[in-house]
C-alpha cells in the first residue's frame, strides 16, 4: 500500500464512520436511560433511507435529509408513548422482544410502501463532483460527511453538558433508580430520548442514500453494528460511540483497502469479542450501578405434578399415533416444530434457570447442522455416525465460547454470544470450499430405512422428546439446582463453596450440545443447509418461542414452539405480510401476557384453585 | 490456639487507608464483636476475611493457614461460614432447598446430574432448620418468609459445612429491637454449643455488650482498643471516638 492509497482508505473509513455513529449514539442514548435493547433501532435507520429517497425526487435531497429524520423522531415518539411506556417495567427481554417485533412491522410495512426492490438515492447536488487528494479522486459528499460526525458530536456533547435536559439524562443514564427518586420526571425524558435517538437514525438512514441504495436489508445488519459499537465504547457513553464507530469503521475500511474484504463480515466481532474479554464495560463504559434490593422474584421450580406428567405422557403417545391419521405435510411440519421445541428447551435451560441471556444460541443449532453436513457430505460418513457426532461439534464450540462469556455478565454477556454467533455464521459464509459458503451443502440424505417422512419423524419424536424429558430431569438434579442458585444469588453460591464461572461455563456447554442435537435432526430433515441455518434471525426465533411461552415455566418452550412454528408456517403460505402480523402478534401478547402463555395460564389456574 | 489470627492487616483505596496495621485474634468458641463508627473499616477487614478483597499487606490465619489469595469459595471449603448484613439466599428455591444446596456443596455433590437435588440430604437439613427454629417453616419459599426468618436460614446455611469460623456482617441489621436480641441469643448458644469462633460486627450496643465474649474497636482504620465488654467500657479512647470529647 503507498501512502496515498493509505490516506484514501482513512478517508475512507471516516466518511463511514460519522453514518454509523450516528445511528450508535441514538441507541446508546435509548439505552442508557430507559435500559432497552432497541433491537428496532436499524429500522429506524431504514425508514430514514427509504423516506429521504421518496421525498428527494419532490422536494431534493437536501430538504428530504432533515424532514426524514424529522418523520422517523415522530414516528419514534409514537412508538414510544404508545408501546414502550407500557412495558418499561418488564423483564428486560421482554422489552428487547417487543422491539423486535416492531422490526418485522417496520419491514413489512416499508415493503407494502415502496416495494422489494432496492431504490438508489440521489447524488447530492453541489456535492456532486469528486475533489483529488494525493493523487485519488475522493467524492466531495464523504468530505462533508466526515465533517459532519464530529459535528454531531459536538452537538450532543454540548446539549448533555450544557441543557437541564443534558443533566437529566446523564444522571438517568448513571443511575435511574436514584434520578427518579430525585423526582426527575421519567415520562417526558423517556419520551424525549427515544425521540432524539429515532432522529438520529433517521438522519443517519438519509444521509447514507447517496453512497448506498435504501434495501430492505439493511435494519438488521444497521443494528447489529450499532450494537457492536455501543458496546465497544461503552453502553450510554456518547464519545466512547464516536470512538468505536471510528475503530470499526477504519478497521473495516483498511480490510478492504488491503485485499481482505471477506474479513469485514467478521472483524467488528473479533475487535468486540476481545475488548470485552479485556475491558468488561466497553472503552468508555464504567461498571453499572446494579438495581437495588431483591431483584425480581423468581417463581420456584417445583417437580412436576403427576398430572403434569400424565398430560405429557398423553402428549407424547399422541405424536406417537399422529402418522396412522395424517401423512405428508403436517408430518414436515411437526418434525419441524420438534426440532424447534428442543432448540427453544436447550435455550431456555440456559437462559432461565442458568440465567444467561444468550442471543446466540443459533450458533450451536447451526453448528449441528453443519456438523452433520461436513460429516456426511466431506467425510463420507453414514447418516448415524453424522448424527450422533455432530452435536459434540456444537458443544464443544459451546465449551470454547461459552469459556469467554460467563467472564461478563447482563447486556454485555448477551452481546458478546451474539459476537460469537456471528463470527461463526461467518466462516461459515465465507468458506467456500469447506462449508460451501453462502449455497451451503446440499444433498443430505437420511439413511435409506429413515427416508420414508414416517421414518423420519418418528425418529425425530423420540431423539426430541428423549433429549427434552433429560434436560428437564438435569433440571432437578444438583447441577440443575447449583445452576438456578448462582443465578438467584451469585454472592451466596459463592460463599457456600461453589464455583459460579464453571458452574455456568458446563451449563453453557450443555445447552449447547442440546441445540446441536436440534440442528442435525434439521440437515437431515432438510435435505440442506445454508448459513441461513445459523443466522441472527434464528437466534431471535428462538428468544421468541422461549419468552412467547413463558421463561419463568418448564414446558412453555415447548408450546411457544409449537405456536410460532405454525404461525409462520401458515402466515407464511397464505399471508403477503406475514412478517408484519406476526409482530403485531408478538406486540398483543407482550402487552397482554407479560408472563409468557404458559405463565398467563399457569397463574389463571392457580387463581381457580385459591 | 485461636482459630482466626489476624495480623498487621493494611488496605487502602487510592489514598484512602480504610484498614491500617490491625491485628487481633479470636478463639474456638469465642464471641469476637468488632465495632466502630461508619467508616471506621469493619466493613473492609470483613470483606478482607472472606476473600472479597485482597489485603496490601498483613496476613490473614485460619487454623495456621494463610487465607491470603483464596477466593471465597475456598475460605468457606476450609470451614469458614458467613452470614450477609443483607440476606442473599436462593429466591427461587424453598427454605430446606437453600439448606441442602450447602449441604450438597459441602459434600461435593454439585455436579450430580441424576440424582434428585431435593431428596439429597433432607434428614441433615431438617436438622440444620430445626437448630435455628426453621424446621416447621421448610417447604416455604425464600422469597416469602420474613427479614428475621431469612437471617435465622442465613445462619442454617452457615452451619451446615460445619465451621469452626463463623462471619457474621451485622447479623441484626433490618431487624426489630425484640429479635434482635433473640437471634444472638441462638448464634452464641450455637456457636459455644459447637466450639465455634465467632467474628460479628454489629451496630446495637446492647447486643455488644450482651453476647460478646471480647470487643475489639475501630476507627479510622486503626484498632484503637480491645478486650472483655467492661474494659472497652472504660477505655478513654472507645468514650472518645463514641461520645466525642465531651466524655
Amino acid at each position: 500500500m503507498t501512502y496515498s492509497s493509505i490516506l484514501i482508505q482513512f478517508l475512507n473509513g471516516l466518511a463511514s464512520a460519522s453514518s454509523l455513529f450516528l445511528v450508535a449514539a441514538g441507541l446508546s442514548l435509548i439505552f442508557g436511560v430507559t435500559r432497552i435493547v432497541n433491537f428496532a433501532h436499524g429500522s429506524l435507520y431504514m425508514l430514514g433511507m427509504y423516506v429521504a429517497v421518496g421525498l428527494a425526487g419532490q422536494i431534493g435531497f437536501w430538504w428530504s435529509v432533515p424532514l426524514a429524520a424529522l418523520a422517523v423522531a415522530g414516528f419514534g415518539a409514537l412508538v414510544e408513548a404508545l408501546l414502550l411506556r407500557r412495558i418499561y417495567g418488564a423483564p428486560e427481554l421482554l422489552q428487547a422482544l417487543a422491539t423486535f417485533a416492531l422490526v418485522l412491522v417496520v419491514k413489512d410495512y416499508t415493503l407494502w410502501q415502496w416495494g422489494p426492490e432496492d431504490i438508489l438515492g440521489p447524488r447530492a447536488p453541489g456535492l456532486d463532483g469528486a475533489v483529488t487528494i494525493a493523487g485519488n479522486r475522493f467524492p466531495e459528499y464523504d468530505l462533508f460527511l466526515i465533517a459532519f460526525g464530529p459535528l454531531v458530536l459536538a452537538a450532543l456533547w454540548l446539549l448533555l453538558k450544557r441543557t437541564r435536559w443534558g443533566t437529566l439524562v446523564r444522571a438517568a443514564t448513571q443511575d435511574r433508580e436514584m434520578a427518579s427518586a430525585l423526582g426527575v420526571n421519567q415520562r417526558w425524558l423517556f419520551t424525549s430520548v427515544f425521540t432524539l435517538g429515532a432522529c438520529l437514525a433517521g438522519l443517519g438512514g438519509a444521509l447514507q442514500i447517496p453512497r448506498e441504495p435504501a434495501t430492505l436489508l439493511i435494519d438488521l445488519s444497521v443494528v447489529v453494528d450499532a450494537f457492536v459499537v455501543v458496546v465497544i465504547g461503552g453502553l450510554g457513553s456518547i464519545p466512547g460511540a464516536f470512538v468505536a464507530a471510528f475503530l470499526i469503521a477504519e478497521i473495516k475500511a483498511f480490510c478492504i483497502g488491503l485485499g481482505y474484504s471477506t474479513l469485514t463480515l467478521v472483524i467488528e466481532f473479533i475487535v468486540m469479542a476481545v475488548v470485552l474479554v479485556i475491558r468488561p464495560w466497553g472503552l468508555f463504559g464504567r461498571k453499572p450501578v446494579l438495581p437495588r434490593g431483591p431483584g425480581a422474584i423468581e417463581r420456584p421450580l417445583t417437580p412436576p405434578s403427576r398430572t403434569v406428567i400424565a398430560a405429557l405422557v398423553a402428549v407424547t403417545a399422541a405424536l406417537a399415533l399422529l402418522p396412522l391419521a395424517y401423512g405428508g405435510y403436517t408430518l414436515v411440519l411437526m418434525v419441524d416444530i420438534l426440532i424447534f421445541a428442543l432448540f427453544a428447551v436447550s435455550l431456555h435451560f440456559i437462559m432461565g434457570p442458568g440465567g444467561l441471556h444468550s442471543f446466540g444460541h443459533a450458533a450451536y443449532f447451526g453448528l449441528g447442522a453443519y456438523g452433520a453436513g461436513l460429516l456426511a457430505v466431506r467425510a463420507g460418513a453414514p447418516m448415524e455416525v453424522s448424527l450422533a457426532f455432530a452435536p459434540l461439534l456444537a458443544g464443544l464450540g459451546a465449551l470454547v465460547f461459552g469459556w469467554f462469556c460467563v467472564r461478563l455478565s447482563g447486556v454485555y454477556l448477551t452481546m458478546l454470544t451474539l459476537a460469537f454467533a456471528q463470527i461463526i455464521w461467518s466462516i461459515v459464509f465465507q468458506w467456500d470450499d469447506f462449508t460451501g459458503g453462502s449455497n451451503g451443502i446440499v444433498g443430505l440424505w437420511p439413511a435409506p430405512w429413515l427416508a420414508s417422512k414416517t421414518a423420519y419423524y418418528y425418529l425425530t419424536l423420540v431423539s426430541c422428546v428423549a433429549a427434552i424429558a433429560l434436560l428437564w430431569r438435569v433440571l432437578y438434579s444438583p447441577f440443575g439446582y447449583a445452576l438456578r442458585a448462582a443465578r438467584d444469588s451469585p454472592t451466596r453460591a459463592d460463599a457456600i463453596g461453589m464455583d459460579v464461572r464453571q458452574l455456568q461455563w458446563a451449563g453453557f456447554a450443555v445447552a449447547g450440545l442440546f441445540a446441536g442435537i436440534a440442528g442435525a435432526l434439521y440437515a437431515f430433515s432438510k435435505g440442506s443447509i445454508s448459513p441461513e441455518t445459523m443466522a441472527v434471525s434464528r437466534s431471535v426465533d428462538g428468544l421468541v418461542i422461549v419468552l412467547l411461552g413463558g421463561i419463568q415455566t418448564l414446558t412453555g418452550p415447548v408450546w411457544g414452539a409449537a405456536l410460532f412454528t405454525w404461525l409462520q408456517d401458515t402466515m407464511a403460505r397464505n399471508i403477503d405480510y406475514w412478517r408484519a402480523v406476526i409482530g403485531a402478534v408478538i406486540l398483543l401478547l407482550v402487552l397482554a401476557f407479560p408472563q409468557g402463555i404458559t405463565g398467563f395460564v399457569a397463574e389463571r389456574l392457580e387463581q381457580r384453585r385459591t | 490456639m485461636s482459630v482466626l489470627a489476624v495480623k498487621n492487616l493494611s488496605k487502602a483505596f487510592g489514598g484512602v487507608q480504610a484498614v491500617r496495621d490491625v491485628s487481633f485474634a479470636v478463639a474456638a468458641g469465642e464471641l469476637l464483636a468488632m465495632i466502630g463508627p461508619n467508616g471506621a473499616g469493619k466493613t473492609t477487614c470483613f470483606d478482607l476475611l472472606n476473600g472479597q478483597l485482597a489485603p496490601d499487606a498483613g496476613e490473614i490465619e485460619f487454623e495456621g493457614r494463610s487465607l491470603r489469595g483464596l477466593a471465597p469459595r475456598e475460605i468457606w471449603r476450609l470451614g469458614v461460614g458467613r452470614t450477609f448484613q443483607i440476606t442473599a439466599t436462593f429466591g427461587s428455591m424453598t427454605v430446606r432447598e437453600n439448606v441442602q444446596m450447602a449441604l450438597l456443596s459441602h459434600h461435593r455433590r454439585l455436579s450430580s446430574l441424576f440424582s434428585l437435588a431435593a431428596k439429597r440430604y433432607r434428614g441433615e437439613a431438617d436438622a440444620l432448620l430445626a437448630r435455628v427454629g426453621m424446621r416447621d417453616q421448610a417447604e416455604r419459599p425464600c422469597a416469602v418468609l420474613a427479614y428475621g426468618d431469612l437471617k435465622r436460614v442465613e445462619l442454617a446455611i452457615a452451619l451446615a459445612n460445619q465451621p469452626r469460623l463463623l462471619l457474621m456482617d451485622e447479623p441484626t441489621a433490618g431487624m426489630a429491637p425484640g429479635e434482635r436480641g433473640e437471634l444472638m441469643q441462638l448464634a452464641a448458644d450455637l456457636a459455644r454449643g459447637s466450639k465455634i469462633a465467632v467474628l460479628f460486627t454489629e451496630h446495637d450496643m446492647d447486643v455488644v455488650f450482651t453476647h460478646a465474649d471480647r470487643i475489639v474497636v475501630l476507627s479510622g482504620g486503626e484498632l484503637i482498643a480491645q478486650g472483655s465488654p467492661q474494659e472497652v467500657r472504660a477505655h478513654a479512647a472507645v468514650r472518645e471516638v463514641y461520645l466525642g470529647s465531651y466524655a
